[in-house]
């Protein structure tokens, strides 16, 4: 079961770099649905089983959903490599990456840390703690959606004039 | 079951967080800097519920279910703003809009 995490973080690792590697959006896309089931799995192996299935509900089965709906209204999918010259020429965000990468890296040798086991954190407790000690904050962030879909509406509605 | 040191598994989160950072600062489509934001986010959720699996509290699953709800949010309105840039620019390119001017 350890081995099934790593298989599964290279996979992710994987995909997540097609994400931003791709020259077309939906492919992109699909990449980062694959990934968000990636870590989905990941959060899984640890027995955090809300966070697994809310990932894929909301954040794969939603705003990606959203995201392709999007694209498709755009139409950009092909349209996608004509704005991009992938140039090496500006090499300083890889770089600044690969530094971050490498500094990590050496941490993580030299520390020893304990190790994180399969501990369930049931649907039930997770509910009990957000609905008593976290109540508020379900209220502000309902606020923030609110938020949201105003925005978004008033964004979205009349694309011919801007009042 | 499993049992993976938590330096592992936050190297693996701050790998996703650097790659979601290089297609910020590298790619020019805004739909694509949209997504690479997404991968922060969810690097830095990932960190969180592996903190509430460490200690054994629900703490952490309750702090992803509000980045959740930031996020969705914050994709509303971006992709409404996105739909608007594309409406005025006529192009998705993040360097059309380098002035000031309307």
């Amino acid at each position: 079961m350890t081995a099934l995490f790593y298989i599964n973080a290279c996979i992710a690792i994987a995909t997540t770099a097609m994400v931003i590697f791709s020259r077309h959006a939906v492919h992109a896309l699909l990449y980062l649905v694959l990934s968000f089931l990636c870590i989905s799995f990941s959060m899984y192996l640890f027995g955090a089983f809300m966070a697994a299935a809310l990932e894929v509900i909301v954040y794969a089965g939603a705003i990606m959903v959203l995201f392709v709906f999007v694209i498709m209204l755009l139409n950009i999918g092909p349209n996608a490599m004509q704005s991009e010259r992938m140039s090496l020429s500006r090499i300083a965000p890889i770089m600044l990456c690969v530094v971050l990468l490498l500094a990590e890296l050496i941490y993580v040798l030299c520390s020893q840390d304990a190790n994180v086991k399969y501990t369930e954190v049931t649907i039930r407790e997770v509910a009990v703690a957000l609905y008593t000690q976290y109540s508020l904050a379900i209220e502000i962030a309902s606020c923030i959606l609110l938020a949201g879909l105003v925005g978004a509406y008033r964004l979205g509605a009349k694309l011919n004039e801007i009042r | 079951m499993t049992s993976v040191p938590m330096h592992h598994i936050l190297m693996f989160a701050s790998v996703l967080f650097a790659l979601g950072l290089l297609g910020v600062l590298k790619r020019r489509n805004l739909i694509f800097i949209f997504m690479s934001v997404e991968i922060m986010l969810n690097a830095a959720a990932l960190v969180f519920v592996a903190a509430a699996c460490k200690f054994g509290a629900p703490d952490g699953q309750i702090m992803f279910v509000f980045i959740l709800s930031v996020a969705a949010a914050e994709v509303a309105i971006g992709l409404g703003l996105v739909l608007r840039y594309e409406h005025m620019f006529k192009t998705l390119d993040a360097n059309a809009a380098n002035q000031l001017k309307g």
